[in-house]
């Protein structure tokens, strides 16, 4: 039993990972699928329908997951065709997560009937949307730093209902205008004009293709775009046709329409863009497929592993832990390269990518470290990494698409893949050696499994990892010094960002510095490392926190509090650090260190 | 090794200051970050990194005190700590060429900033399409400009640096037939018609326009959406007395005209100009968006440049990422304004602007080669390596070679 089981780990890891990489069958006698994979243009890029559908739930809710009033659950596709072409049944969909008791209140909700609900449909929202205008003109004008947390709660709220609005009038005219019956009439047609004026001025997506792939985005047109260019001479584009015949196909529930209609509207777009058809094909895929989530509950599975190696089996729990370590990673890996793919960028573009690519880095040198030592322990901060940066990129993934475009200052994939990278190395192996002096420190004082050995291999992986972190964070903030040089005329601005990132090389310096003059043993090597996860953490998130200068790209609220807790537990663990050693549980370290 | 001899710098060669140093610096490089909030970064630039001490002030008085060293003082000393420690030290071997050439580059790189806080001007040029230009503006500094237009061909221009102005001592200048007395000078200041604020007080103006308009100094603003409006009153006068006292101020769009002795002057408070040996002509301006968002894609200045010598004369296109050097000067496209119809390039003039480049390259090798070595240590102290080996590389690097206390 025993001998089988890091094999049987690794085998039901990937029997789940191929589970998850099989093309989910339709729900019901809808071909959601396909629909789901119909190319749109949005937020400057083309996705499929259902990168559409996923990230507005996320944005919106806060997860994908939804259900009816009925309590059956919805597909992404469903609950986006409904906001397309059903609003009344979307409308009440309880769509809108709000967390502010005071933004409740301003709509009467939050007490009665709906206490304790976070989500609510725009139907339940209706009624006080002038007050929520109100309240947002007045919040407006407040600097977004200076805004307070039911300011705050009310300009995202207003965001997300227009967003809302959006996204329903991209496809249909507010007005209930019946489409589909009037497309060959162009006398009938003519009436919806104001409505197509409406979705012209508003629509979210831009659904209709050029007649031939161009490279120029902005030939995608709205669908009341395209309405208007066809109201004088009468003739509708072909997308629109389709679009107008999906629509009524799914207002009457008749599924065999719905599948000849989006079928007849993929094999008119396949010959001409069939390059598209597939990145969008495989971009639903990667949706459903949620590599990111596998990977991230494998890296749980390793940790735990890991951690029990230390107290039972450790030959052989340790090496489920390592495999599956190695699996998660690369998952990860893959998804990340397929992310590259979708985008044609670097790794890392945006605070979201950041998060996957430090979890990324850290895991990869942690491989390595493994196979030097075979003791669990980098298996354990591998995986708690793997897994703690997981769970941060889900919460940032939040706030919208993450494959959004680059603005223009910082389009340069050089300079992405160069500076970007390998400052994202620094701040990984810095977590890293932060990470592995946790483990020390917690499995020192706490347990009686820290022998010399492992203390000593500990102590030089710490070591070798600073000094990695070193070179790679001063390589990676030169390279983006060179950068600033090359696009704002300056080597070095101490712009929050730019700081961040010398506080990072001055801390290594300073735990080099100390250790080479021995200022430092092995536990103050240990308590310099922790303070290290506070430093990166300051320069991951709470740079953009200010909200001044130049890289203020990527706030998110939520993301302080967050913060504020990771610094007290480091804090506390250095706490613990000084405890007496002869104290420790541990008790081979009581002698000299 | 040998005894290290006792030398009178014992402080200065200390690793122990190293380390204290380098924790001095990350208190001031955060808090200077923190600042920022509140001071933007050029304040924060001025008080926390190019000033050898960070001054506070005794609450309710102002009365300041040192209360932090600067950027100049930290960045001195370490200089002095690295010189020394070499000086008497360390030892020139082979395996410490690492920490050799990593200590020589961050020497040049202290000096290479220190060079540029000194050296660095920040300009920028506002072109309109089809305008041409040959001067760039500072930022941040004003000067008075008087110009004698009396000659029909050619105009004479006294430009007065604005600190001068706040140093309110009477300037006399060999082309100008009268003294110029500051009066007031305020930093910033809002103007108002005396329509807007009929409850003013009177204007300290004498003449031109300035009579009619209510000066208000305001706080310095640090947003950097906001711009300063520096703002004074100069009273012109000649050896029969007052010519009248005149308000100036960035915020006029025209500058004061006046007459004396028969000769004609205009009088305006602008931001300091920089002449160019060249002219640049804006030939068009580009500024694209993703399509369905307002997220920049970029933006792009096609410019045409002609030298003085007419050496030069060629189109360019100055876009993000890619700057123009020319002249000693790099452009940049900083911004845009009135409706895409004016581009905004920024104009840096650093004579240091390579030494970042050779001092990084210097530490990144002297790292690499450094950590390669440890990283080479390792493996052979490895389980499984010879035990010779082990013992050899037990005490990687610079453990070595243990400073003198």
């Amino acid at each position: 039993m025993r001998r089988y089981m890091a094999s049987g780990a690794l085998v039901l890891a990937l029997v789940w990972i191929g589970s998850t990489l099989v093309p989910r069958g339709n729900p019901g006698a809808f071909d959601l699928a396909s629909f789901g994979r119909l190319p749109v243009l949005a937020d400057g890029r083309i996705k499929p329908m259902d990168t559409v559908a996923r990230t507005s739930l996320l944005m919106l809710q806060g997860r994908q997951r939804l259900a009816a009033a009925d309590g059956r659950a919805l597909t992404p596709e469903e609950w986006l065709l409904d906001v397309l072409f059903r609003p009344e049944v979307a409308d009440a969909y309880r769509i809108f997560r709000i967390d502010n008791s005071e933004v409740l209140s301003l709509f009467g909700l939050g007490a009665g009937e709906s206490a304790g609900q976070v989500r609510f449909s725009f139907a339940q929202l209706q009624s006080g949307l002038p007050e929520l205008d109100r309240q947002a003109q007045l919040a407006g004008p407040v600097d977004a730093a200076a805004r307070t947390s039911f300011q705050r709660a009310v300009v995202e709220l207003r965001e997300h209902l227009e967003y809302y609005g959006r996204l329903k009038y991209s496809l249909q005219t507010p007005d209930g205008f019946d489409l589909s019956a009037v497309l060959d009439d162009p006398g009938r047609l003519a009436a919806g004009r104001p409505g197509f004026e409406t979705m012209e001025a508003f629509s979210l997506l831009r659904a209709i293709p050029p007649p031939a792939p161009s490279a120029r985005l902005d030939e995608w047109q709205s669908m009341g775009r395209s309405l208007l260019r066809a109201l004088p001479a009468g003739a509708v584009d072909r997308p629109v046709r389709f679009y107008a015949a999906i629509g009524r196909a799914w207002k009457a529930g008749q599924a065999a329409d719905f599948n000849a209609a989006v079928g007849a509207y993929r094999a008119d777009l396949s010959p001409r863009f069939a390059p598209l058809l597939r990145r969008c094909s495989l971009e639903s895929l990667f949706n459903q497929a949620e590599p990111f989530f596998t990977s991230l509950v494998l890296y749980v599975a390793a940790f735990l592993l890991a951690v029990a190696s230390w107290l039972k089996w450790p030959a052989e729990l340790g090496r489920a832990a390592f495999r599956l370590m190695t699996v998660a990673f690369l998952l990860a890996t893959a998804g990340i390269v397929a992310r590259m793919w979708l985008e044609g960028r670097p790794p890392v573009t945006n605070l979201y990518s950041s998060a996957l690519f430090i979890g990324w880095g850290s895991v990869a040198l942690c491989l390595v470290l493994e196979r030097l030592n075979r003791n669990a322990v980098a298996s354990s901060a591998g995986s708690l990494i793997g897994f703690g940066t997981l769970v941060i990129a889900h919460n940032l993934s939040l706030s919208g698409d993450t494959l959004e475009m680059m603005r223009a200052v910082l389009d340069s994939n050089f300079w992405l893949s160069t500076h970007v990278v390998t400052v994202t190395t620094g701040y990984a192996s810095t977590f890293l050696a932060g990470f592995l002096a946790i483990i020390y420190i917690v499995r020192g004082v706490f347990s009686r499994t820290l022998d010399r050995p492992t203390a000593d291999s500990l102590a030089g992986m710490v070591y070798g990892i600073v000094c990695f972190a070193t070179l790679f964070s001063f390589v990676g903030t030169v390279l983006g010094g060179i950068w600033a040089d090359q696009s704002w005329g300056r080597f070095w601005g101490w712009d929050p960002k730019e700081n961040g990132a010398l506080i990072i090389v001055l801390w290594n310096a300073v735990i080099l510095h100390c250790r080479w003059g021995g200022l430092v043993r092995q536990r103050g090597l240990m308590c310099l490392a922790v303070f290290g996860n506070i430093v990166t953490a300051w320069s991951w998130f709470g740079t953009n926190m200010l909200g001044v200068g130049l890289h203020s790209y990527g706030f998110t609220n939520a993301a302080f509090q967050g913060l504020v807790a990771f610094v007290a537990l480091q804090l506390a663990v250095i706490g613990v650090a000084a405890i007496p050693r002869a104290k420790w549980r541990s008790a081979a370290l009581a002698g000299p260190a | 090794m040998p005894m290290p001899r006792p030398n009178p710098f014992a402080l200065f060669t200390s690793l122990r200051l190293t380390v204290v140093l380098l924790l001095l610096s990350i208190m001031l490089v955060f808090a200077a970050t923190l600042d920022q909030v509140h001071l933007g970064v050029w304040g924060v630039q001025e008080k926390y990194f190019r000033s050898f001490f960070v001054f506070g002030h005794v609450p309710g008085t102002g009365f300041l005190f040192p209360v932090f060293p600067g950027g100049f003082l930290l960045g001195g000393v370490l200089i002095v700590n690295l010189v020394a420690a070499h000086l008497y030290r360390f030892r020139f071997a082979w395996n410490k060429l690492g920490i050799w050439l990593t200590h020589a580059g961050l020497i040049l790189l202290l000096v290479g900033e220190g060079l540029s806080g000194m050296l660095q001007q920040d300009h920028q040029m506002r072109i309109d399409v089809g305008q041409t230009r040959r001067y760039s503006e500072s930022f941040r500094e004003t000067e008075l400009a008087i110009v004698e237009t009396t000659h029909p061909g050619y105009d004479d221009v006294v430009a007065i640096p604005a600190a001068l102005l706040a140093a309110g001592a009477p300037i006399q200048h060999p082309m100008l037939p009268f003294l110029v007395k500051p009066v007031a000078f305020f930093p910033n200041a809002m103007l108002r018609t005396r329509s807007q604020a009929p409850g003013g007080p009177p204007s300290v103006a004498t003449a031109g326009e300035g009579a009619d308009i209510v000066a208000t100094p305001i706080p310095l603003t640090t947003k950097p959406d906001e711009a300063n409006w520096p703002t004074g009153y100069v009273e012109l006068a000649g050896p029969e007395g007052s010519q009248g006292t005149f308000l100036v101020s960035t915020m006029l769009q025209q500058p004061e005209a006046f007459a004396y002795q028969g000769r004609t002057w205009r009088l305006a408070l602008r931001a300091r100009r920089d002449y160019l040996p060249f002219t640049i002509t804006l030939l068009k301006f580009t500024h694209d968006i993703y399509p369905g968002t307002d997220i920049p894609r970029d933006f792009a200045s096609t410019i045409r440049l002609r030298s003085d010598d007419g050496r030069d004369d060629r189109e360019i296109r100055i876009f993000m990422n890619s700057p123009l050097r020319f002249g000693g000067r790099a452009f940049y496209q900083a911004g845009y304004a009135n409706n895409d119809r004016t581009t905004v390039l920024q104009v840096v003039r650093n004579p240091s602007w390579r030494i970042p480049y050779v001092s990084c390259a210097l530490i990144a090798l002297g790292l690499a080669g450094q950590f390669g070595i440890h990283l080479l240590a390792f493996f052979r102290r490895r389980p499984g390596a010879p035990p010779g080996n082990r013992a050899a590389a037990a005490a990687p690097g610079m453990a070595s070679s243990p400073p003198s206390p």
